[in-house]
């Protein structure tokens, strides 16, 4: 039997989104296992019973990856919810209002892209005192960019297209044609926007917890694993960085997959072939 | 068309002035409603504790946590501008010194991270364009795919534990040998220690060109001018040199430029696992330790890379892109 495209992108989605929810579940339930030492069992290469290893307060690093992926899957959804909807307001409200708001909006995405993404994390980290706040608002503050360069693109292009002109001409106020004529058509762009957004908005927790801006180092965070194992690498304590870091890859491309094929869903020029 | 040209390039420049003022005012205004205070951080609760408040207040006088912001922010500015960045808190030298030593240190590793995935990636996006659903392209595609998503510094510890600790064949961290004199060290040193983090720099930085090559080359073999140039008889690789190059260059030089800003945020990071002196430590390092006038100088300093990189990609696409020169013309 031949399985034809659609049914292997449904598939494929369902298999992602299963993994992805299994381990937000698991991460929520085992979040005060990750914090069990004993330190009968420190140092231990990966076996059957501890399939990541033990770390040097011999936590079982199998349960404070998922633990930490599960606050990162958590986290980015959080962020890149957030994100999704500064980027919706900005991008519209400058395309929409008129010439001085634009100007505006297109200064601030250049501003905020002008400066080196982790170096912005860094400072707005800084401004709000580190830890959990901190990440959450400095995520929200520099993801949008894209997105809302994206969309601003997008009503440009429907301000002059024919049957904005029409609806105009017929008297419909500004707000009335946005909601009426424009939301509806941004909303997938809006949807698969956010969906990208993901994977960045956790990669860049994992990279900002890692350098000691976000995440206290108490939280069972992926940069906080990682930024620890580091300590022990020369010690050939391999094991601590390579499955902990693999996981995360695997999960941020599941994302980024998760992400792709939900597009080619939902644009109906590629969702029948 | 002359003085158009005059005239774009002056409000270009203005506008990235304007940019840099922002961006400045931007983190300054962000490192100073931090709620750390400066004093608690770099002094520590304890010694801050038995201490007279005579001396507490000479202190803040010192670190100047009693004048309003907005001053601050001009008095900060203007001697900027003169060249005065401050002094550093941490390292207790002028901030402009550190920042010529670091920027020494990093500047050449992130240009040879920028030219390798730039080339790389321009020709691996080439090669899967032009061979559209074969196994190269599922190769290359994928190789992005899975990079995309591999956080930079997670990479560099990867290459960290095979080719430092498990292999030995290249140095654990820093940018020169531990234990021998600043003027014995040679050249070659230097590049040895640069070999590890400008590899991970650059691994990270290909997917995003290539892929970007890779979507522009798949539309211009479609388009029908390849159609004919097939129709001549003309072999796959003359017809991509002489029709494809071209069109894909410019795109991908602009992208290219406009990937500073990522080179430079990756090499915070890689720098941090590597123990790099460079100009991203030097960031960490200061935003860890509440130097802000560090901080505003490495921010400002990369801020000006950028925008300059993207001036740059602009200067050239006007120069080297012929229909964009005759459009200014008319």
């Amino acid at each position: 039997m031949r399985i034809n495209r659609r049914t292997k992108t449904i598939g494929w989605i369902a298999l992602s989104s299963a993994f992805l929810i299994a381990v937000t579940l698991l991460g929520c339930f085992w979040r005060e296992a990750a914090l069990i030492t004993d330190f009968s069992r420190k140092n231990l290469a990966p076996c059957k019973e501890y399939l990541f290893g033990t770390d040097f307060m011999g936590r079982d690093m199998f349960v404070r990856t998922i633990t930490g992926l599960s606050l990162s899957i958590r986290l980015g959804i959080l962020t890149a919810a957030a994100s999704a909807v500064f980027a919706g307001v900005l991008g519209i409200c400058g395309a929409v209002l008129g010439k001085g708001a634009d100007s505006f909006v297109t200064f601030l995405i250049d501003l905020v892209m002008g400066i080196p993404h982790i170096l912005l994390l860094i400072l707005i980290s800084y401004a709000c005192g580190k830890g959990f706040f901190g990440v959450v608002v400095g995520i929200t503050l520099t993801h949008w960019t894209s997105l809302a360069r994206l969309l601003r693109g997008e009503v440009l292009k429907l301000k002059s297209s024919q049957y904005i002109q029409i609806a105009s001409r017929l008297g419909m106020g500004k707000l009335q044609i946005a909601v009426n004529h424009m939301i509806p058509h941004l909303l997938t762009q809006l949807f698969t926007g956010l969906i990208l957004l993901f994977p960045h908005a956790i990669l860049h927790e994992a990279s900002i917890t890692f350098l000691g801006f976000g995440l206290s180092p108490e939280e069972p965070a992926m940069g906080v694993i990682l930024s620890e194992s580091m300590k022990y690498l020369a010690m050939g304590k391999w094991w601590l960085a390579l499955f902990p870091g693999g996981l995360l890859v695997i999960t941020v491309l599941l994302f980024h997959m998760l992400g792709d094929n939900i597009c080619k869903l939902l644009d109906p020029g590629s969702a029948h072939e | 068309m002359k003085q158009k040209t005059i005239q774009i390039f002056l409000t270009g420049t203005l506008r990235v002035i304007l940019l840099i003022f922002g961006v400045s005012a931007a983190a300054f205004f962000l490192l100073a409603i931090s709620p750390i205070d400066p004093l608690q951080s770099n002094v520590g609760q304890a010694a801050l504790g038995a201490m007279s408040p005579e001396q507490i207040e000479k202190l803040r006088a010192y670190w100047g946590t009693d004048i309003p912001m907005i001053q601050r922010y001009f008095t900060w500015a203007w001697d900027f501008i003169r060249g005065e960045m401050g002094v550093s808190l941490l390292y207790r030298r002028p901030v402009g010194e550190i920042l010529r030593e670091r920027a020494a240190g990093s500047l050449g590793m992130m240009a040879l991270a920028w030219l390798l995935s730039g080339g790389i990636g321009f020709l691996l996006g080439i090669l899967a364009g032009a061979k559209r659903g074969k196994w190269q392209d599922k190769l290359v595609t994928s190789y992005s795919l899975l990079t995309a998503s591999t956080p930079a510094f997670f990479l560099a510890l990867l290459l960290l534990m095979v080719f430092s600790v498990w292999l030995k064949a290249l140095p654990v961290g820093f940018a020169v040998p531990i234990g021998v004199e600043a003027s014995q060290v040679r050249l070659s040193d230097r590049i040895v220690h640069a070999i590890l983090p400008a590899a991970a720099l650059s691994l990270t930085g290909i997917s995003n060109i290539a892929l970007h090559t890779r979507e522009k080359m798949i539309e211009v073999l479609e388009s029908d001018y390849m159609l004919f140039a097939r129709a001549r008889g003309e072999d796959t690789g003359s017809i991509i040199r002489r029709h494809c190059l071209r069109n894909i260059a410019f795109p991908a030089v602009t992208l290219q430029f406009a990937s500073i800003s990522e080179i430079f945020g990756g090499s915070v990071l890689v720098e941090q696992v590597f123990s790099y002196p460079g100009l991203g430590q030097a960031a960490v390092n200061a935003g860890l330790g509440s130097d802000v006038p560090l901080l505003l100088g490495i921010t400002v300093v990369s801020a000006v890379i950028v925008f300059c990189g993207n001036a740059l990609a602009n200067l050239l696409y006007e120069v080297l892109d012929p229909r964009i020169k005759r459009g200014n013309g008319v």
